[in-house]
């Protein structure tokens, strides 16, 4: 069973359902006993770090991540989700998980293309990942395939080894971050086409295992 | 970089989709969920959906649509026509779609954009303008009016103010749609598109008057739009997404071209 974790911030129905589409088992649940007993857990997110810190806090579930995180759960976060993975976020000064050093930052504005061209923030639409490290979740995934952000913060590592993927808008933000047996992207999944279906079914998959 | 995105427009009336000029003589052109699965498969960017069931009594059966729509396609999705309240956006967006629009209702009540900015994020909430071009005056500076019923009611509104309003007001996106072409298939209206685009922080989405792959060209460059909504040039298979992607591709737009 894969527990999708509802902590009152998003699209879990989307991610419910591209899940139903794999055929894979999942249940939404804000229930601590039903993460910790789960096979893999997906914690999906929108909104702001502040308010989705203290929804998990209140229910219980920051630390029934942190405990799946220390029992090798496969665990994956997205959007939000890869976010409050880290230490602290520059939205409103929020202390975060800290389950992969590093801070989640705001993109600088204003912010230009390579063009020159002013570019707007939040980052959001169709964009490519430069894949920097092979990663089981990731396999199948081809250099042009476009994912779907929607975003104004980035998740930023204190070291590179935790950045699996990177994204240009401005700048080089890492889009895809990793440690052990968490992995977390900023894009949607569930709502980029076969290519987010392809990583979604690959965690479904996934063993937790990754040697970094 | 970030692809400019290729939205299909489909109006639904009573669970149909339908397609009309200037908002009169609609035809019924075929099944919604089908037609959205079959341009999810083409490489569509996005969908907007446009209910323009008359009746409120029916909208059910556009919940039903989006519930079924959602099932089938993975990629974002939006819904306008006939919310009026937070309660209408929760439900098209617990049924599955990612974004609302509302256009004549912010006209009429403008903290339904704030209310709904902040319940659901402003990423899910489009501000939908329908805008005539007029003699420019004090009234309306910018020279273009926002207009309601189609283009029937002038509201003494300017374009460009209230876009601006509505993006402080928490609008995360602006579907911009020009009376004056939309359906005229001869080209998009580029001075209201860039005008609105370059004044605004937030992504524009140009409507109105696509017919050749040019337009979509011009108003993604010239227009400085951040995505073009398309409706009778891909209903009618004049051209697929396919096509228009491959071309505007060649032509140095950067759009997204796999998808399989």
């Amino acid at each position: 069973m894969i527990a999708i974790i509802d902590y009152e911030a998003g699209n879990l129905k989307s991610v419910e359902r591209a899940l139903k589409k794999l055929g894979f088992p999942c249940r939404i649940t804000q229930d601590k006993e039903d993460v910790l007993n789960s096979d893999r857990i997906i914690f999906p997110g929108v909104g702001a770090a502040g308010k989705a810190i203290a929804d998990l806090r209140h229910l219980g579930l920051d630390k029934a991540l942190m405990q799946a995180f220390e029992n090798g759960k496969s665990l994956l976060g997205i959007c939000l989700g890869a976010q409050i993975i880290l230490e602290k976020s520059e939205e409103n000064n929020t202390p975060c998980l800290g389950l992969i050093e590093g801070d989640v930052k705001l993109f600088p504005s204003p912010l230009f293309s390579e063009e020159k061209e002013h570019l707007k923030i939040p980052h959001m639409g169709w964009n490519s990942v430069r894949l920097l490290k092979r990663h089981p979740v990731l396999e199948g995934i081809r250099p042009h395939d476009e994912f779907y952000f929607v975003h104004s913060y980035y998740p930023m590592p204190a070291s590179n080894k935790h950045v699996i993927g990177t994204t240009n808008y401005g700048i080089e933000f890492p889009s895809i971050i990793g440690h052990k047996n968490l992995i977390s992207m900023q894009f949607h999944l569930e709502k980029s086409g076969n290519p987010g279906l392809r990583i979604l079914r690959n965690f479904c998959e996934w063993n937790g295992y990754y040697a970094e | 970089m970030l692809s400019k995105r290729i939205i299909p427009c489909l109006d639904v009336r009573d669970g149909k989709t339908t397609k009309g000029v200037k908002f009169k003589e609609n035809v019924d052109i075929g099944d919604p969920v089908e037609m959205a699965r079959f341009y999810y498969e083409e490489g569509a960017d996005e969908i907007v959906f446009y209910d323009i069931t008359a009746s409120s009594d029916r909208r059910d059966i556009m919940i039903d649509v989006v519930r079924r729509v959602a099932e089938e396609i993975f990629i974002p999705f939006s819904v306008g026509g006939g919310i009026r309240t937070v309660e209408d956006m929760r439900g098209v967006l617990l049924a599955g779609a990612e974004k609302v629009s509302i256009n004549t209702e912010a006209i009429k009540n403008p903290k339904i954009i704030s209310k709904g900015a902040r319940a659901f994020g402003s990423q899910c909430i489009v501000l939908g303008m329908d805008v005539k071009k007029i003699e420019s005056s004090k009234k309306i500076p910018s020279g273009y009016e926002i207009v309601i019923h189609g283009g029937r009611t002038y509201t003494g509104i300017d374009a460009l103010a209230w876009a601006k309003e509505a993006e402080n007001l928490g609008a995360g996106e602006i579907c911009l749609n020009s009376i004056d072409s939309d359906g005229t298939k001869e080209g998009y209206e580029l001075v209201l598109t860039s005008l609105i685009s370059e004044n605004v922080n937030i992504p524009v989405i140009a409507s109105g008057g696509a017919g050749k792959i040019s337009h979509l060209y011009d108003v993604l460059t010239e227009g400085k739009a951040d995505a073009a909504l398309i409706a009778s040039i891909v209903h009618y298979r004049t051209y697929t997404i396919k096509e228009i992607k491959e071309t505007l591709h060649a032509k140095g737009v950067k759009v997204r071209r796999t998808w399989m």
